[in-house]
């Protein structure tokens, strides 16, 4: 584009028109540019941010399996005394304090805030079951089907659409109500075994097309076994579609485990579930919306910093994806190159013509 | 064309088949019909058992049952629900209905609200409207709907029922909501600061003025469009319709929205004569909409010119929106009398009908209405994120293609880039999504239905579940699956015929 120079002086219009993404790239491996990229985005890094946190407080404050946790109930005592009248919270902005009972209590005294935290812990266990079981099977099936094609795929994708004809909340209700009761982790698993359908159509279509690619044929040339080639060869060049689609099919599948629960489909009492929780306490919304109140928000916290954890490792992973560097970044750059231009240092002065948005459309 | 159906509608019939068998499997294991006899303490337990057992046939192998019922089902008998011994046929038909209200209402709002602001958000992409709509979308997406749903019902319910009881707003909020409409407004139009002010000042002044008309002139107590708002919506939408998709140059479109206007205008009287003396169900209804969009395709095509399509199409949209407006306003006409009825509570958080209402059509349209208020709102919640991320993914993509680029460079318009080259290959991938994501709403308003206990098939099929009751689960699936079948061979015939590049015989 440019008729310039030494490799040290990057071209000017590359510096105006994309200049400073391809500065952020300039000698990284794949690895470190989606590292980077990941971490630019801000809404991901607050997701990650929070999630952690919530995963940690969930973890700490009542306890793991037979860990204690420093928290004072366990959420299963009732018929403490009521710190507030009604069970109120007790957790406070101004002045700032946590109280005996910051989430409240319900109406027979059981400790809200560790309530929620098993709730949230159960959730969580259940969203990473579900993704790591409908991510390996979606894996599976999709790179088997895309990879071998003919008679393994057209099998394999009728299977696919066989389970695609039911809508998941209801195959789901029919295998929550069948596996709820037992416990929760087999309660995710058997979820887990519905959600793999969107992953493998994807991960099928990643296949289909690698396959094709001349390192492919290269490896088969050198003698490699088709495991060699899909495990070796053709899935670290999917990896970018497998790991966005999971993350965003765990967001779906924290919403649709406290639907269930919900429904009274899902974790049965005495575990305990953020759904079940807002079953519970509906019909207590008037008098004690506290009650509704926590386990709603932690639902909403989960899936939308998981959403938001999706979202950026979607634009990492997208090589389309292209910065387009604000108006002040872009006026910045286009002052630096004019001064540069009229100084003489620049053989191309007429980088006007190239500042055109590529993605285009602002304004009417 | 004929030998691509045949072969889908084949193929569909065995997974159907199969669909059915396998979920026969897992539902027979799922329910128990027996767990309240067993639970019971009653003496002649045993006896109890053995009767039910000798109902249900559970003796009998459960591969046996599912061919047993799928053989009635070929002669037309879908069973009986046993706990109340009613006919599974007599419930889902009263329960289709309902789902079908529901479902469809949310699709088309969603579909409309979600594309258009899909679209604007990728035209202005980065922008602070942008940004804000994806927040939106992100946060909406997140949302447990049945989280959205009860507080709806305890909220929004209770809180307008209150304020309709005596509306008045004051004037601190009716400003907060001008200043809202004005930011947003401003935001979404876009623009230098001087065109983002300006069209502050318009949206503010106009948000304003509608609401206090509102209040001044007692609309809240006696709802009604009248002539003066037609004028004013029907116009403006008329003027907005030929703006956006003939251009403001095109007077002959411009004109035709203007007389289909002008002719609803002069029908407004006559029509209420005409609903009086009439005793209208739906299908009347749906002929008079007809008859509107055919009046208004012929005043375009009347007005000629070379491009007389664009001005028939105009007329026909203007035609359906005023014809709309009039029919709404003949419903809003018996809103006193129902307010009166339903004890100035008129916004109802469960099931879809007053019983024992009684009235004339437009009643039961507006009783029908309210119930769908709130269960509608919710479902358009969630599915409107969805088709705001479609829509918007879909048109960036679209706008980076080179023939943009080339219909810049040959000096069109950007309201015909946008329009005519952008907005219509949006819709393409769009087409594949909408009949899936219906199969989506329809379970999703199995929750909704839960929540709001409207007597749908969601709530059939959870309660049924929860009974233990095979046959009415059988029978939701059975349709459910059906439509998710016709669904997808519906996708890809739309997509085969909107985009010619795909053959379907291949």
């Amino acid at each position: 584009m440019s008729t310039s120079t030494s490799p040290e002086t990057p071209p000017p219009v590359d510096k105006v028109e994309n200049a400073i993404e391809l500065q952020d790239v300039v000698g990284l491996s794949q690895g470190q540019i989606v590292r980077r990229r990941f971490f630019r985005h801000k809404g991901a890094l607050v997701g990650l941010a929070v999630l952690g946190a919530t995963i940690v407080l969930a973890l700490t404050s009542v306890g793991f399996g037979p860990i204690p946790g420093w928290w004072m109930w366990t959420g299963y005592e009732t018929g403490n005394p009521m710190s507030n009248p009604g069970g109120a919270p007790t957790l406070s902005v101004f002045p700032p304090a946590w109280g005996d009972h910051p989430f409240g209590q319900d109406e027979i005294g059981r400790d809200i805030f560790a309530r929620v935290m098993h709730g949230v812990q159960t959730s969580l266990m259940v969203m990473f079951v579900i993704g790591i079981v409908a991510g390996v099977i979606g894996v599976l099936v999709g790179s088997v089907a895309g990879y071998f094609r003919g008679g393994r795929d057209t099998a394999l994708m009728r299977f696919t659409d066989l389970v695609i004809t039911v809508p998941t909340i209801v195959i789901g209700a029919v295998i929550g109500k069948l596996s709820g009761q037992i416990s929760a982790p087999i309660f995710a698993i058997s979820l887990g075994l519905i959600l793999w359908t969107t992953l493998s159509r994807l991960v099928r279509g990643e296949f289909l097309a690698l396959r094709e690619r001349e390192f492919v044929d290269a490896a088969r040339v050198a003698g490699a076994s088709s495991r060699r080639i899909i495990f070796k060869h053709i899935l670290p060049n999917a990896v970018g579609t497998i790991i966005v689609s999971t993350t965003l099919l765990m967001s779906s599948a924290i919403l649709l485990e406290t639907a269930l629960s919900y429904l009274g489909f899902g974790i049965q009492p005495p575990e305990i579930s953020l759904g079940q929780m807002i079953q519970q306490y509906q019909q207590a919304f008037s008098t004690r919306p506290w009650l509704f109140w926590w386990p709603g928000i932690f639902i909403v916290i989960i899936a939308l910093s998981v959403n938001f954890i999706g979202d950026g490792l979607r634009d990492a992973f997208d090589p389309r994806q292209k910065r387009i560097p604000s108006e002040r970044r872009m006026a910045k750059a286009m002052a630096q190159d004019a001064s540069v231009a009229r100084t003489g240092l620049s053989p191309l002065p007429q980088q006007a013509g190239h500042t055109n948005n590529p993605t285009g459309g602002f304004g009417l | 064309m004929l030998n691509f159906l045949l072969r889908r509608i084949l193929a569909g019939l065995a997974t159907l088949l199969v669909a059915l068998f396998l979920m026969f499997l897992l539902v027979d294991a799922a329910i128990d019909p027996l767990q309240d006899l067993q639970e019971s303490t009653a003496p002649n337990k045993a006896q109890l058992i053995a009767a039910r057992i000798e109902l249900l046939n559970l003796d009998t192998n459960v591969v046996i049952r599912f061919f047993q019922w799928f053989g009635n089902l070929l002669t037309g008998d879908m069973g009986v629900a046993w706990r109340s011994m009613q006919p599974v046929t007599d419930l889902l038909a009263h329960a289709i209905g309902s789902t079908l209200q529901l479902v469809t209402a949310a699709t088309i709002l969603s579909l409309v609200i979600g594309v258009t602001v899909g679209i604007v958000s990728a035209l202005r992409q980065y922008s602070g409207f942008d940004y804000g709509i994806i927040f939106l979308s992100f946060l909406l997406y997140s949302l447990p709907s049945f989280w959205v749903a009860v507080l709806l019902k305890q909220w929004a319910a209770i809180g307008f029922n209150d304020f309709l009881k005596d509306p008045v707003i004051s004037w601190t909020v009716i400003a907060a909501i001008a200043l809202i409409a004005g930011v947003f407004w401003s935001l979404a139009v876009g623009g230098r600061a001087a065109r983002r002010w300006q069209v502050f000042g318009i949206a503010f002044a106009a948000t304003f003025g509608m609401f206090a008309y509102l209040q001044l002139s007692g609309w809240w107590e006696r709802p009604q469009i009248g002539p003066l708002l037609l004028l004013i919506l029907a116009g403006g939408s008329a003027v907005a319709i030929a703006a956006v998709f003939a251009g403001l140059h095109n007077r002959r479109a411009m004109w035709t929205g203007l007389t289909t206007v002008g002719v609803g205008l002069a029908l407004y009287l006559p029509m209420q004569v005409v609903f009086d003396s009439i005793d209208p169900n739906n299908w009347i209804i749906f002929g008079f909409a007809l008859v509107a969009m055919a009046v208004g395709f012929l005043i375009g095509r009347l007005y000629g010119g070379p491009d007389w399509g664009i001005s028939a199409r105009t007329g026909a949209a203007v035609a359906f929106i005023t014809g709309g407006l009039i029919y709404i306003d003949q419903v809003m006409q018996v809103w006193p009398p129902y307010f009166r009825a339903l004890s100035g509570r008129p916004i109802p958080t469960f099931g879809d009908r007053t019983p024992g209402l009684g009235g004339n059509y437009w009643v039961g349209v507006l009783d029908a209405f309210t119930h769908l208020l709130l269960p509608t709102a919710t479902l358009v919640l969630i599915a409107f994120a969805a088709y705001t991320r479609y829509s918007r993914s879909s048109m960036l993509e679209v706008m980076s293609q080179d023939y943009i680029r080339t219909a810049r460079a040959k000096g069109l318009p950007e309201r015909a880039v946008v329009v005519r080259h952008g907005f219509r290959n949006t819709l393409i991938p769009l087409a594949t999504i909408v009949p899936i994501d219906i199969i989506t709403l329809i379970g999703g308003a199995v929750i909704t239905e839960a929540v709001f206990a409207r007597p749908g098939m969601g709530q059939l099929f959870v309660r049924s579940l929860g009974d233990a009751e095979i046959e009415p689960v059988m029978g939701y699936l059975l349709i459910t699956a059906t439509l998710a079948i016709i669904a997808n061979i519906v996708a890809d015939i739309v997509y085969a015929s909107i985009d010619p590049r795909i053959r379907l015989d291949a």
